[in-house]
């Protein structure tokens, strides 16, 4: 038997797609995927109409899918991150139906409970066999993990993979099996490696931004967490990065090994790794070419599914024996909401990913954000969106003090008694207004233009049009 | 009484910065692009008319082009594009 179909337009009429269902991709090839735009072509061009449009991150490359949007050949989008310039269409009010946003570990969820099911998947594959064991690890559109797309394969109705590296069978160190996979597509290039994976993320050389990171470093002592054994994700802002740096001087020096380094994965991260600062890395998407050779190379790298990474459904998650995380901001309100979601225009231009998830299952989340921001305050009454409830955050660590949630008075204790500056939340906020002045509030319009599903499934605050 | 006599500007379009930009005219005007402008646009509009009244400037068309720079920065590029307009 063989699985190979001659193009993307056999792969969709084999499946069966019929209006109104619903089609998934996963987001590996970030910014340089091509894959999402020559599967849409096909199905604009083919006549569906009322599709949803389930993928697990939407960037710039995707735009011409609001064509499809505009046409009605997509009416439903669930996500859980859009880059701004999908996020500006949305915010502009372009769907009628709210866009749903998940995190990464509730889509993953729904997936797998059926919540969500999915007609077609299409699976972005690096390398694949004419059977459809796949994988990222190696090809010329390497992109390391293809933990997004593990739920998607395992429960679709129908999985098609699309790739520009086809292997013998059988191809070694699959990622997603056979058993999985009904159509194998070749086309030429399924992205643009210049776009997939990004150069070294560069750690901050800002002042403000090393002082954050120094101060993130010691609350992370202070909480007595950095002990052999410990599990460790960050983001790959500068800010946090710098953290990470200065974490790794200190676990290096105290001669601690910690079990494993998770998450979206960075070549600091491998770079602890290799320095014996942790056992393992567990990996739902590499950042760089540094963790796409890591995760190809080296056994300790371990590629995990987004259900395994983060879903609160799962009978246990990686997610849930996090000690720390280090995240970001766009806004934090003084009960500890976060908003990733919105910029300071109320345009979309994010969104949760594992936000959420590695907020509420490390027992030190940590947020880490200049006191304002091009003369916004980082602190303010109430966040545009709630991304992330106050009640998971624990601390949120700035150049102008380190506040911490009225719930966590050991960690405040442990930080006092480190020396470390304190300050509550609403001195915080009034300390950056002295300097910023008070911001007006910012209008919004009347359409809810999409909703943030949190993963235990609440739905904490709809998102609104822009004024 | 302070006199524009030429085109002149100052600051830079960096974030937290503001770019200037001042020239003769029949009457006062300014114009503001703010990146917070829902936030901040009408306290930047007051400390620039603040400005301008300080030093009596009667004939001026000012630009700002702000990316959130701070009050004191903002009055700062105001005073610098107006005086660098002033000189012959």
């Amino acid at each position: 038997m063989t699985k190979l179909v001659k193009n993307i337009r056999e792969a969709i009429e084999l499946s069966g797609l019929r209006d109104g269902q619903t089609i998934s991709f996963h987001h590996h090839l970030r910014n340089g995927d091509f894959v999402l735009n020559m599967v849409m072509e096909e199905i604009a061009d083919m006549g569906f109409r009322d599709l949803t449009v389930n993928a697990s991150s939407l960037f710039d490359c995707h735009r011409p899918l609001l064509t499809d949007i505009e046409n009605h050949v997509v009416t439903r989008l669930m996500t859980d991150y859009v880059s701004a310039g999908i996020g500006h269409a949305i915010s502009e009010g372009i769907m009628d139906t709210p866009v749903e946003f998940r995190t990464h570990g509730g889509r993953a969820a729904d997936i797998c409970s059926g919540e969500t099911p999915i007609d077609v998947a299409f699976i972005a594959a690096p390398s694949s066999d004419p059977m459809g064991n796949c994988t990222g690890k190696f090809g010329k559109s390497a992109c390391g993990s293809l933990g997004y797309a593990m739920p998607d394969a395992m429960h679709a109705k129908k999985v098609v993979v699309i790739t520009d590296n086809l292997c013998d069978y059988p191809l070694q160190g699959w990622s997603i099996p056979e058993t999985c996979v009904d159509y194998v597509v070749v086309v030429d290039a399924i992205g643009d490696p210049k776009g997939i994976v990004s150069g070294t993320t560069k750690i901050t050389r800002d002042p403000v931004g090393l002082v954050m990171a120094k101060n993130a470093a010691k609350v992370i002592k202070a909480s007595g967490l950095l002990k052999d054994g410990f599990s460790f994700q960050t983001g790959a802002g500068g800010a946090s990065l710098a953290a990470a740096s200065f974490l790794k001087d200190m676990i290096l020096k105290e001669g601690i090994c910690g079990s494993f380094g998770l998450g979206g994965i960075t070549g600091y991260m491998v770079d602890m790794l290799n320095e014996g600062c942790f056992k393992n890395l567990m990996d739902v998407q590499c950042f760089d070419l540094k963790a796409v050779e890591s995760i190809k190379n080296d056994p300790r790298h371990i590629e995990i599914a987004a259900d395994q990474y983060a879903s609160a459904k799962a009978r246990s998650s990686v997610t849930d024996n996090l000690d720390i995380v280090i995240l970001g901001a766009t806004e934090v309100d003084t009960d500890f909401n976060v908003n990733v979601h919105t910029d300071s225009t109320g345009y979309l231009m994010g969104g949760s990913g594992g936000h959420s998830d590695t907020a509420a299952g490390a027992k030190l989340s940590m947020i880490i954000a200049p006191m304002f921001r091009a003369r916004l305050p980082i602190v303010c009454d109430h966040v545009a969106a709630v991304s992330t409830p106050g009640k998971d955050i624990d601390v949120l660590v700035t150049q102008g003090g380190i506040a911490v949630n009225p719930s966590r008075e050991d960690l405040a204790e442990a930080i006092k008694a480190a020396g470390l500056p304190l300050i509550g939340i609403n001195e915080l906020k009034a300390k950056a207004e002295a300097l910023t002045g008070k911001p007006a509030p910012l209008a919004h319009g009347d359409k809810v233009v999409a909703k943030i599903i949190y993963r235990d499934g609440t739905e904490p605050s709809p998102i609104y049009s822009v004024k | 009484m302070a006199e524009i006599i030429k085109n002149a500007s100052a600051g830079t379009m960096e974030s937290s910065d503001a770019f200037v930009t001042i020239e003769p005219a029949a009457a006062n005007q300014i114009n503001i692009e703010s990146a917070v402008e829902a936030q901040f646009g009408e306290s930047i509009r007051k400390s620039a008319e603040e400005v301008m009244a300080e030093y009596q400037v009667s004939g001026a068309k000012l630009t700002i082009k702000d990316q959130g720079a701070l009050d004191c920065v903002i009055r700062a590029r105001v005073e610098t594009a107006i005086r660098r307009g002033m000189e012959a």
